[in-house]
């Protein structure tokens, strides 16, 4: 037994599995499963610049005939919607399972959407472990399901499944070879008359699976007391066996299509029955439909995680626990320090801008004291808003505003963006914050580093030719530590009427090789003005009488000694 | 038996992870079920991060329930407070006396509590609090700090010495072992 993250054991199930080709988009809490394929030597691996190509490369690697994985955070999902929905129409030649990672109580998301509704409105059906054995367990088994109903197959996470360790039993790779390829227009070419066929075929498909599910072992009643039922799956699971051991328990291992019969079976011989589920009342408003009382979402949030304290409340009207938290300054995560997101932010709030933001580390500049940001929609869509705000304001307020993107999430789908602009004559400035890695999801490579998941040298994608093949003519590389050339060009590019790009190019600070002496404040020079507190560094406090540097903490950027009026600043000699 | 639970709590970056990975193959060393849950993404960037480690005869949840912890390890002063109310009555408290201030202290929005010794005192816990950064600087490395702190804890367990170092030298970075081991030790012998 090994003890394993949720998503190392769905790594470790598509290797047992004999998994050919694996691709992902990083995305919290997605992300490790990938870097953890990757490991595997017998499994070609991929990060892919955004999930619809991740998506498109598995469904290439599934029809020409091998085992293929791809994994993705939900709102990843969304990006990779568009392929999904037509590959439930062709199904697949060797097996195809999407991982997708949902993440309830947002603890890394911008919204917290539930996945399951994609394998309803896309007809395909979704597995839900609710530990790191079922994990490994349930990626064999959507194999076996995916080319024995010609189906992808979805394997819905949450992330307390994904960043959970649990015990796991390894077993060997089971011998699999690649299936033949054949032409087959009729199954792999969706046009309307040959899609209209497939979809009689995935409508049985489903009825199929909805009977045959009945019967998976997967499945599977746990009679205790007749008192209580609850059907639930997932880490719910977890938390209401942790609250109700003695209740019965209908624990489904296949949330899509839902088993009726034994839905059936088990609300006849339970008193009252529940059904709970994080977020949306998916498997209770079904359960409902078939005539069967069950309570659910009138006693439980779709809001959130649930706890273990919070459904025994909830259920036995006992309350559980009423120790209160203590009111305390709250500690939100932060820029590092030596962070060049930093420095970018410093030279907005002087100028004042309006800034359309975008996902990544640089999101966080949102927060006090550099307040960089005035929105963040979803990954590119700070280029695209940039120019909806020019088209309703006018280019007076285009000239006091910018649309905020990294390099990754420009390269996932913030280009597109910029053709717009160029297309339809918009001047938007926008600066692409190039720190040349996936930062925030933990450093991984992407087509900007020059590096493949698998550690192989990659060409590096030039930046700056491919937004000048775009159309735009004003295109500047600056180092946002200097901050007299990076405001002069801002404003500069700003007033221009024409589109502009600033790429911001420093490597992010936990990467960057060349160490600097740590600074500290000299108390004498100090007069205690402040400023320093502005660029938000978590290294600098104010003491008593003056500002005080953590030398643990400070990586020597040198910002807070750029802007510092007195020079009070010296370099630390360790 | 019942379930142990320990709950380690800290400020993203200081390695609360590590600790709780060495406690999870310490308890599947010992043959116990095990679950231990973390914390990645963007609450690691310096935000407050909290893991949770259970272990037992069988074990459902990975997460502690508030007033359910037996153990709370906070790397921070004030982080302790924060998860306080997770610690069950008479549970043990284990405090690294450090304080870290967090963004709206910095700025100045909001003010960092200067009697969260006399407060976390007054709580029904068994209160531990140990200064983990000056002995890890002894030794050479503040960033063992870590595992002075789980030398502490391992001091209030009845779980073999031999066994923390096992679990600790197949966890931490092969070339770290020696210090890691040393900073353990310094915990576990420690005067509190």
């Amino acid at each position: 037994m090994e003890l394993m993250l949720g998503n190392k054991a769905v790594a470790r199930g598509a290797y047992e599995a004999g998994v050919r080709v694996a691709t992902a988009y990083p995305g919290t809490p997605s992300t490790e499963i990938t870097e953890f394929i990757a490991n595997y030597d017998e499994i070609y691996t991929e990060w892919s610049p955004n999930e619809k190509i991740a998506m498109e490369v598995a469904i290439g690697a599934s029809i020409a005939g091998g085992r293929a994985i791809v994994s993705m955070k939900h709102v990843g999902l969304n990006v990779a919607a568009d392929p999904l929905f037509t590959v439930s129409y062709t199904g697949v030649n060797g097996g195809l399972v999407v991982v997708v990672a949902d993440d309830p109580g947002m603890h890394s998301s911008q919204n917290e959407q539930d996945s399951r509704y994609y394998a309803r409105s896309a007809h395909i059906p979704m597995l839900e472990p609710a530990d790191s054995q079922e994990a490994k367990d349930f990626v064999k088994l959507a194999f076996e399901l995916s080319e024995k109903y010609d189906t992808p197959v979805l394997l819905r996470l949450t992330t307390r499944i994904s960043h959970s360790q649990s015990l796991v039993s390894l077993e060997e790779p089971l011998p699999f070879s690649i299936k033949e390829y054949t032409k087959n227009p009729q199954k792999y070419v969706m046009m309307p008359g040959m899609a209209r066929k497939r979809h009689v075929f995935v409508e049985q498909r489903m009825k199929d699976l909805a009977k045959d599910s009945c019967e998976f072992e997967i499945n599977r009643i746990e009679m205790r007391s007749e008192k209580i039922g609850i059907i639930t799956s997932g880490i719910v699971y977890q938390y209401a066996k942790e609250a109700f051991p003695e209740a019965s328990f209908l624990k489904l291992g296949m949330v899509h299509p839902l088993p009726k019969d034994l839905i059936l079976d088990f609300a006849s011989r339970v008193e009252t029955l529940y059904v709970l589920e994080e977020l949306e009342p998916i498997i209770e408003e079904q359960v409902r439909s078939w005539g069967i009382p069950a309570i659910g979402k009138e006693l439980f949030s779709v809001q959130g995680e649930y706890t273990a304290n919070m459904i025994e409340q909830a259920i036995s009207g006992i309350t559980v626990n009423t120790q209160p938290a203590e009111e305390l300054p709250n500690r939100p995560p932060v820029l590092c320090p030596g962070c060049p997101h930093r420095a970018v932010f410093y030279t907005l709030k002087k100028l004042k801008l309006t800034a359309t933001g975008d996902i990544g580390c640089y999101t966080l500049g949102t927060l006090s004291p550099l307040e960089g940001l005035d929105t963040c929609v979803c990954m590119g869509a700070s280029i695209g808003m940039a120019h909806g705000f020019e088209k309703v304001l006018g280019k007076d307020f285009a000239k006091k505003m910018i649309g905020v993107i990294g390099d990754s999430t420009f390269i996932h789908s913030g280009i597109g963006g910029l053709i717009d602009i160029v297309y339809n004559k918009g001047i938007s400035t926008i600066l692409i914050l190039d720190n040349s890695i996936t930062a925030m999801t933990g450093h991984q490579d992407n087509p900007s580093t020059g590096r493949t998941i698998k550690g192989e040298e990659a060409p590096i994608l030039d930046l700056v030719t491919l937004v000048k093949a775009v159309g735009i003519n004003n295109i500047h590389v600056l180092d946002p530590f200097d901050l007299e050339t990076s405001r002069k060009v801002l404003k500069n590019e700003l007033e221009k009427e024409e589109p502009s790009v600033i790429i911001f190019r420093r490597p992010c600070a936990l990467l960057d090789k060349s160490k600097s002496l740590p600074l500290r404040i000299v108390p004498e020079k100090c007069k205690n003005c402040g400023l320093c507190l502005r660029i938000g560094c978590p290294a600098i406090q104010k003491l008593d009488e003056c500002m005080v540097i953590d030398d643990a903490l400070c990586n020597g950027c040198g910002l807070c000694e750029r802007i510092c009026r007195f020079n009070a600043m010296e370099r630390v000699d360790l | 038996m019942q379930s142990i639970n320990i709950l380690i709590v800290g400020v993203g970056g200081q390695g609360t992870l590590l600790t709780s990975r060495v406690l999870g193959n310490l308890a599947s060393d010992l043959e116990y079920d095990v679950k231990v849950s973390e914390v990645h993404g963007m609450a690691q960037r310096g935000g407050s991060v909290v893991t949770h480690v259970r272990f037992g005869k069988k074990v459902y949840s990975p997460l502690i329930e508030v007033g359910k912890a037996d153990i709370l390890l906070s790397f921070e002063k004030m982080e302790a407070l924060r998860w306080l109310h997770y610690l069950k009555e008479g549970g043990m408290l284990i405090v690294n006396d450090q304080s870290i201030n967090p963004m709206p202290v910095i700025t100045g929005a909001a003010e960092y509590p200067d009697d969260i010794l006399d407060r976390l005192k007054k709580s029904t816990a068994k209160a531990i609090i140990i200064n983990a950064i000056d002995i890890a600087k002894e030794i050479g490395n503040i960033r063992v700090a870590n595992s002075v702190l789980l030398g502490v804890l391992a001091k209030y367990t009845d779980i073999d010495y031999k066994n923390w170092e096992k679990a600790l030298s197949r966890t931490v970075p092969p070339r770290t072992v020696e210090i890691n081991l040393k900073a353990f030790d310094k915990g576990y012998n420690a005067r509190v």
